[in-house]
């Protein structure tokens, strides 16, 4: 079904645009901050970025790329290039973009700008977008607290942004809503990605009595301690399966194919605005590897949590405290994403002091 | 297995490639060569060890593999340093950038594959037994290897004639080159056998420690075995004692933050460097201990007269 | 066959002007098999190395933006390693600089006038001198081996740096996101043509101290003081010079270029201090040192080459699909054969049959 509709879509698309193809291909450019071989966060960009061009046609989008490219002065630059080189559209896949981002657009006013993850959007030619990974997050929480005999799961953390503590926090509330007394382990590797020290994290926190791992690093070296140790644990970013066929529960793979395919397309239909997007589940951003090694009624429970976001709950839905206690959301109050995207503390029963 | 074990199981994981780069450099400056293409030796050996093993289904080839490229690469070093010579330090690091490039561009078509690891030792009754079962029969072969090699140039160094030859070449080639000792030729020997270890290390690091291969995999660890060689003060058994200490600091320091304890990580983190500039202050305070161990002719170019 | 080294009397001079040239043209050649070997068009790709970053006015102001860094703190190391000190922690040194240099606009946001911009610049090369001085005390205090402790101390400013920008230093407005807030506009080093591209005044500064450091080293008491101390410490000392004097000199000028740079590049390349401002700049600034053949004036050439390098680089990505891996690569070979080319300079290489010694007999 999601097959035919693909290629009804590319069939659709290749229509409209049609006979003038030939002329007016649309470039779209892509800058990462890691190697595309990380098979982690600028992995997932690349493959979404070739999703989009293979849903499009070949014909109608160019694609190219620079990968790691530092988010200092050298960004700035990348971005000149990209645009003078004809680029149509340039999707910049790192927070520490923003400002080159913001500068370039300033100049080249007619090329289309996509900053994922950020927040500035100085000039009329520039989006943001990103993904709610924290709704994945929630799901592995519920998995993780019906899976764990210890009633302790470990969180390998990268650094502590947003982004992350989001995370985080959202992993402890799915984890409290299944049991109120389960405890989060975090050790900051101050990496993201760095595959012995992602390593050395993942046997301190089994070491100390976790067993369920998570991480918000990038690499799979997590997974592999966790299959050699003979505990569960959730992949990150792609599906890790193949570095834990006994030990992967789940993964949240990050799926940006459909949003840069729409908005390429919006490029070459000429209908191309400036919007923030923040896609979730619902949007098809955030998809779960399939739920591997657990018991039917675990993957049950999991299925109807992901039915239930997917319908429009929010896992920061009150009564939440934070972590000295006091309140933070009311019964049936819903955080609003500003808040959210700016999230600094932790919620009731994270153990860990969140560095400032 | 019980917590401290495994605490301890993870610290010998850790100095394990430490050690054995550091033995090998050891040996390198012992005989007057300085040099800093650690890191880039050792990435080599980590790409083709993992390239290897994964092509051939063999860990044991892969660790082979790593220990023949990472001598092969020390030759290039070799031949710039002391048929050429050209500078040690630069060309030390000139190793490091070439092996960084060529081994990303060489393992590609690796990224994203799992490895193959080798397996731990398995002796029955003996690695099953409580506490030191693991620690001491229990172990991954190169752990054994990493010790029996320490014990070997310690030997070498102190006890055999051939290491006397090695450590007059480091201590004075003029003099060594009067006597009619081949100080070239030794010193490419143990140029040699340093890229070999390394080679061996970072094989270690993607077919045992974490068996998978992405770029800059050794993450700086080359610069840690050299300042290894130097606290230490060129004694084998100070290497392993300062290998271990490095990997209890790192291990450690992920203990204390997973305890919940709030100590900044970035103040953690950089314990381990500090820790080495403080041990290197204090050795080379004691006049008397660097004049007996330091080889009085590293770094220093040599061409015989002729 | 081997190959056998004699010393030639003095420096070949011919050797010295042609010596780079011929690592050069030796890097091109190998470039060139590397790119077949990749399945590329060798001419072409050279050309998107080499060429095309130098066609338009926007490209060559981001070679000055790139090369500045690099020269500046070049710079600063010949002057250590022609007096036989081993600072290889500029990059270290780079990063207090702009630590230290933005200070000012940081911490008192609310003080601005056209004083902050010098008052700044000269926080960062204080921060960087500051720090580079910390191995040189270890090696005149305590013999410390400078190379390990000037590495080590760069671990610790990078992560002092990101305690700083993660933590206390962190822009309020800023989404908790790590990094300062922007610099206010008297803290911003400005554009040299703001309208023609980006190139700030930092290639000035560093033009400038390449040509006062060659003025110093090959015209004045001092500088044959650090080449006399570098090539014979015993030497030295009999002329009366102080190597614990020259060991400071040498790491103070080359911590305060190193901070220069780096409060520079923060100043005018970036805007703002944040956690990744270090990218290496103090490691490559190795190599462009010895491409400059420890000759500031060498410098500014092999700095510019070296960016070159990294603008080519993209260029080559970008048009035909070349890795960004093939850059380092491209760079360590470079240096490879520009250290084996020196060695012409200096010796004669003749290549010998492999059994002189039966020849003598029969003779």
């Amino acid at each position: 079904m999601k097959k035919t509709l693909l290629s009804l879509a590319a069939a659709a698309a290749v229509m409209s645009f049609g006979t003038m193809a030939a002329e007016a291909k649309v470039k779209a450019c892509f800058i990462y901050v890691g190697p595309i071989g990380d098979f982690g966060w600028s992995y997932q960009h690349h493959q979404g970025a070739l999703e989009a061009q293979k849903q499009l046609g070949e014909d109608n989008v160019e694609l190219a790329y620079l990968e790691s490219v530092p988010e200092g002065a050298d960004a700035e630059r990348a971005l000149e290039r990209f645009a003078r080189s004809g680029c149509n559209i340039i999707f910049t896949t790192s927070f520490g973009y923003m400002d080159a981002t913001n500068k370039v657009a300033g100049k080249f006013p007619d090329v289309k700008f996509e900053h994922a993850t950020g927040y500035k959007r100085e000039h009329p030619n520039v989006s943001t977008y990103n993904s709610k990974f924290h709704e994945g997050r929630y799901v592995q929480g519920v998995i993780a607290a019906k899976m764990s005999k210890a009633g302790v799961a470990g969180y390998i953390a990268s650094f502590p942004i947003p982004e992350v503590v989001l995370g985080i926090n959202a992993f402890m509330l799915g984890a409290q809503s299944v049991n109120p007394d389960f405890k989060l382990k975090v050790v900051w590797a101050n990496t993201w990605f760095d595959p012995g020290k992602e390593a050395d994290a993942a046997k301190a926190l089994i070491d100390q009595g976790a067993d369920i791992i998570t991480q918000h690093t990038d690499s799979t070296a997590a997974m592999q301690v966790a299959a050699e140790r003979g505990v569960k644990a959730f992949g990150q970013a792609s599906d890790m399966i193949k570095f834990g066929p006994d030990t992967q529960l789940t993964s949240i793979v990050d799926n940006w194919g459909p949003y840069y395919a729409k908005r390429i397309k919006a490029v070459m239909d000429g209908n191309w605005e400036q919007s923030d997007v923040w896609g979730g589940m619902a949007d098809g951003h955030v998809v779960m590897a399939p739920y591997t090694n657990m018991p039917d009624d675990v993957k049950k429970a999991a299925e109807d949590t992901q039915a239930k976001i997917t319908g429009g709950f929010s896992p920061f839905t009150g009564p939440i405290n934070k972590q000295d206690g006091t309140e933070w959301l009311k019964a049936g109050e819903v955080a609003d994403n500003g808040v959210l995207l700016g999230l600094n503390f932790y919620v009731k029963g994270v153990d860990d002091k969140l560095p400032q | 297995m019980g917590v401290i074990e495994a605490i301890l199981l993870t610290i010998a994981t850790a100095a394990t490639p430490l050690l054995i780069a550091a033995i090998g450099e050891l040996v390198v400056e012992r005989s007057g060569v300085l040099n800093l293409g650690v890191e880039g030796m050792m990435i080599m050996g980590a790409v083709t060890g993992f390239g290897v093993a994964l092509l051939t289904g063999s860990p044991w080839l892969g660790m082979l593999g790593g220990i023949v490229v990472g001598a092969l690469f020390s030759l290039l070093f070799g031949f710039l340093t002391l048929t050429l010579v050209t500078n040690q330090v630069a060309t030390g690091l000139a190793l490091t950038l070439l092996g960084l490039g060529l081994s990303g561009m060489l393992g590609e078509s690796f990224v994203g594959q799992p490895g193959i690891r080798l397996p731990n030792l398995h002796i029955p009754v003996l690695s099953d037994l409580p506490f030191v079962g693991g620690l001491i029969f229990g172990q991954d072969p190169i752990f054994y290897v990493s010790i029996a090699l320490t014990a070997g140039v310690a030997w070498f160094l102190f006890y055999t004639h051939a290491g006397l030859t090695l450590r007059s070449v480091g201590d004075n080639h003029a003099s060594a080159h009067a006597l009619g000792i081949n100080v070239i030729g030794i010193r490419y020997l143990a140029v040699m056998f340093g890229g070999a270890c390394a080679g061996l290390a970072g094989a270690y690091l993607s077919v045992v420690y974490t068996p998978q291969w992405v770029e800059n995999m050794t993450a700086g660890r080359g610069w840690i075995a050299l300042a290894l060689v130097v606290f230490a003060s060129w004694r084998p058994w100070r290497v392993l004692a300062g290998a271990y200490l490095f990997g209890a600091v790192t291990i450690g320091q992920l203990h204390a933050q997973a305890l919940g304890l709030g100590i900044p990580s970035q103040l953690l983190s950089s314990l381990p460097y500090l820790a080495t500039v403080v041990v290197l202050v204090l050795i080379s305070q004691n006049k008397r201990l660097t004049m007996v161990n330091t080889p009085a002719s590293l770094g220093r170019p040599f061409v015989p007269d002729r | 066959m081997r190959i056998e080294l004699s010393k030639r009397p003095q420096h070949s001079t011919l050797f010295s002007v042609l010596s780079p040239f011929i690592a050069l043209a030796l890097t091109l050649v190998a470039g060139a098999i590397m790119f077949s070997l990749l399945g590329k068009n060798p001419g072409e790709a050279l050309y998107f190395y080499f060429i095309d970053p130098l066609r338009e006015v926007w490209s060559l102001h981001e070679l000055a933006v790139k090369a500045a860094p690099l020269i500046l703190i070049a710079v600063g190391l010949s002057i250590c390693y022609l007096s036989n000190n081993w600072n290889i922690g500029a990059e270290g040194q780079f990063i207090a600089g702009a630590v230290l240099g933005s200070f000012i606009p940081v911490v008192f946001p609310g003080f601005q006038n056209w004083t902050v911009l010098p008052l700044m610049l000269i926080m960062g090369m204080a921060g960087g001198a500051a720090y580079a001085a910390v191995p040189a005390y270890l090696k005149v205090r305590f013999n410390t081996n400078e190379i390990l402790t000037s590495l080590m101390l760069v671990y610790v400013a990078q992560l002092f740096n990101d305690w700083l920008v993660r933590g206390i230093w962190r822009n309020p407005e800023g989404m908790s996101f790590p990094g300062t807030a922007p610099f206010h506009e008297y803290a911003v080093l400005p554009a040299i043509w703001p309208d023609a591209g980006r190139a700030h005044w930092g290639i000035v500064f560093a033009l400038v101290a390449a040509v006062v450091a060659w003025f110093m080293l090959s015209k004045t008491l001092r500088g044959f003081e650090v080449k006399v101390l570098g090539q014979s410490p015993r030497a030295g000392r009999f002329a009366g010079f102080s190597s614990s004097r020259m060991v400071f000199f040498a790491f103070i000028v080359s911590g305060a270029l190193a901070g220069l740079a780096g409060i520079c590049e923060v100043s005018g390349a970036v805007g703002h201090l944040n956690e990744k401002l270090s990218i290496g700049y103090g490691f490559t600034a190795i190599i462009v040192a010895f491409l400059g053949r420890l000759n500031p004036l060498g410098i500014v050439a092999a700095g510019i080459i070296l960016a070159l390098t990294y603008l080519g680089g993209e260029a080559a990505q970008i048009s035909i699909g070349v890795s960004d891996k093939v850059v380092r690569a491209f760079q360590g070979m470079l240096l490879f054969f520009v250290l084996a080319c020196d060695t012409l300079i200096h010796y004669r290489i003749r290549l010998v049959s492999a059994l002189p010694r039966s020849k003598t007999a029969e003779a």
